[in-house]
């Protein structure tokens, strides 16, 4: 789960990071008070949304009076914000940061990312800040340090020490620095955080170290143990489709093709998707129902799929272990008939009393087209796909 | 023996009195596992499904001479519970909860350090369908009946996905040696490269599946590895084509974040190492066959 920039800066502020001060704003009228509240004579305006690469999408502004704030604000406000890494639908800017402008003489970079290889965290940092990780990677290889934390005892001061002269800093800094970089690695473990970056870690014309950008997500296994972490959700960064999956505890991620899929199993889930492509059709989502799946379940998973408007086949596939064909079955006529299904389904049962379900589909009398096997289920829907789509042209 | 379990492996289940424990405790007694009691702390002394609760897996362990532990205890306490196995002297741990944050994990696998090698526990899982070897024994979540007893190895992250491929090969009569669920998390217990070393040296396997899926090092570093010393052939298979990039697939683990974790880079690292590639998720069958085959008039 992601959190946003001020979210993330007021948690750091609280465990003793140096953060710039600001306020948030819901409209242009609030952002110039801030700015009063704030003081100084320049700013910057920052879109709050859940994306890095904001400054070239045009959602940072640095701002001199109260004119250019407002006409700023309300440029931003209510727009989508498209970056890099939103995808083209973008992401929607309701809440903005002001914050003072900072006088930089250097930028650093410091990540902390849960390493799969090492299972551990890593902190990576690097005196080549202000870019993206990807490009310091590219252009600046050998100023990465990375150092590893022992699960067992924690990071140790000498670690966060180390990377402090490391990136060439200046000796009255480094006690500074050092204790930046431990306080972040205790907010990561205290909270359960996947990845932490501050992004540019800036040292002042005058001397001190300011966290000026701040990305974090947590662990969404962990969120039962962190509410504090859990009402920093804020839906609308997120693809409505998910939110309502998610909401209903299902698995669901939206993707931009037209053939909605019901799967058990994230991996069985992903083949399907990779059948559907190599049959020539794309999918539009990907989405496990899980185990234990009663026939409500499965009713409510055709609503996620038919909440995509882009949706004009569906297709089923359930190979039961712990699921019961039957009640799935029950569950696709259940949709046809509450939900109503008005695109073709494909339906695929195998595995624990997959016969019953089967004959459940064939009793029912409703236009279900059924496959037997993966290849077949991922054909017959983009055949089916194909010929509602050239009926539609026509 | 196929690997990590046979019919006379003595098995416990930690979370046993529970809904789920129960339900499939009772499905791994029908199908021949050794089930030789249970743990859930505050029941000890009484009887569940005819064996004995215990209220430690160090008591169990005592009284049972239990070797095996299957965890379906909820996420919150799942990581406790694997520690509790390690340190009663249980060998094998397969742990089916998922949710289990990856902090837990981190820890977890810290902790199985503090014992020495030969004495250490191994874990399978966790967010896993678990361990079978066909007609003998089962120590997970899966369908026994799709499963034909034989001599190739299955290793995979995904449940469901296994099954795919157990079934596609049983429909040509092609069975199994042991099939093992290394489960979806980005930290487990077992890798990929650790069942690899356990099916190579195995008798009873002649041949290996390997399902990967996008995310992590793992599939890529067993692929090294099976260059440079596996004799047998490995075959795989990685979901996720069309997956986008920095997108959880479900799994916690299934995300692409670095460069050489998508499944188009997977299979490329994997053809370099002279994997056999199966080409889409309904080929399975086919292409273990043809490598069968092949080995055949090898020989």
């Amino acid at each position: 789960m992601d959190i946003h920039e001020y979210q993330a800066k007021e948690l750091l502020a609280r465990h003793g990071v140096h953060v710039p001060r600001g306020g948030l704003a819901y409209s242009p009228e609030q952002a110039t008070y801030r700015a009063r509240e704030i003081g100084g004579s320049k700013w910057v305006l920052k879109a709050q949304v859940h994306s890095g690469a904001r400054g070239k999408a045009g959602g940072i502004k640095l701002c001199a009076n109260d004119e250019e704030i407002s006409n700023a604000a309300e440029a931003m406000l209510g727009r989508k914000l498209v970056t890099q890494q939103t995808g083209p639908r973008g992401k929607l800017i309701s809440r903005l940061y002001l914050e003072e402008a900072v006088d930089i003489a250097q930028e650093l970079y410091v990540g902390f990312v849960l390493d799969r290889k090492e299972e551990r965290v890593m902190i990576v940092a690097s005196a080549a800040g202000g870019m993206e990780i990807e490009d310091i990677v590219e252009k600046a290889p050998d100023s990465i340090l990375r150092t590893s934390v022992d699960p067992g005892v924690g990071m140790q001061r000498f670690q966060a020490r180390e990377i402090a002269f490391g990136l060439g800093l200046d000796h009255n800094l480094i006690g500074k620095a050092t204790e930046t970089i431990f306080s972040c690695y205790q907010v990561f473990r205290d909270y359960d955080a996947s990845m932490l970056e501050i992004n540019p870690l800036v040292v002042t014309r005058d001397g001190n170290l300011i966290a000026l950008d701040a990305k974090m997500s947590f662990d969404e296994n962990a969120l039962f143990r962190r509410p504090e972490i859990s009402e920093l959700r804020d839906k609308s960064q997120e693809d409505p489709r998910e939110t309502f999956a998610s909401d209903r505890g299902l698995s669901y991620v939206g993707l931009d093709g037209n053939i909605g899929c019901i799967i058990n199993g994230a991996g069985l889930a992903m083949a399907t998707m990779d059948m559907i492509k190599i049959a020539g059709g794309e999918p539009a989502n990907f989405l496990d129902i899980g185990g234990g799946a009663s026939p409500e379940r499965v009713a409510k998973s055709f609503r996620a799929v038919l909440g995509d408007k882009n949706v004009e086949t569906i297709l089923v596939n359930i190979f039961a272990g712990i699921n019961r064909c039957d009640w799935v079955a029950e569950g696709v006529i259940k949709a046809i008939r509450e939900v109503g299904v008005n695109v073709p389904l494909v339906v695929r049962l195998s595995g624990t009393k997959a016969e019953e379900g089967r004959r459940i589909l064939a009793d029912s009398g409703e236009a279900v087209i059924v496959a037997d096997t993966l290849a077949e289920a991922a054909e017959k829907a983009v055949a089916a796909w194909r010929a509602a789509a050239k009926k539609k042209a026509a | 023996m196929a690997i990590l379990l046979n019919r006379s492996t003595r098995v416990i289940v930690q979370g046993f009195t529970g809904k789920i424990g129960s339900f499939h405790a009772e499905d791994m007694k029908r199908y021949g596992s050794k089930l030789v009691g249970g743990v859930t702390p505050g029941k000890g002394g009484q009887k569940h499904l005819g064996l004995p609760v215990f209220n430690t897996v160090k008591g169990a362990v005592r009284e049972t001479r239990a070797e095996a532990s299957i965890v379906f205890v909820p996420p919150p306490f799942a990581a406790d519970s694997i520690m509790e196995a390690a340190d009663a002297g249980i060998k094998l741990c397969v742990c089916i909860t998922d949710g289990i944050p990856s902090q837990d994990m981190m820890q977890v696998k810290r902790y199985m350090l503090r014992y020495r090698y030969e004495d250490r526990m191994r874990l399978i899982g966790p967010n896993c369908a678990g361990v079978i070897t066909p007609g003998q024994a089962l120590m997970g979540i899966m369908p026994g009946s799709i499963y034909l007893p034989g001599r190739v190895g299955i290793v995979g992250r995904s449940g469901t996905l296994g099954y795919e491929a157990a079934s596609q090969m049983k429909a040509l009569g092609i069975g199994v040696s042991t099939s093992v669920g290394i489960g979806g998390d980005p930290i487990n217990g077992s890798s990929f490269k650790d069942m690899l070393k356990l099916f190579e040296q195995d008798d009873d396997t002649d041949a290996v599946v390997m399902i990967g899926e996008i995310g992590g090092p793992q599939e890529a570093e067993a692929a090294i590895w099976a260059r440079d010393n596996m004799r047998k052939p490995l075959i795989a298979y990685i979901a996720g084509l069309s997956a986008p990039k920095g997108r959880r697939m479900g799994h916690a683990g299934a995300i692409i974040s670095a460069f050489g974790e998508s499944a188009q880079e997977k299979v490329e690292i994997l053809k370099e190492a002279g994997v056999v590639i199966v080409p889409t998720p309904s080929s399975f069958g086919e292409v273990v066959a043809d490598t069968l085959a092949g080995m055949k008039k090898a020989a």
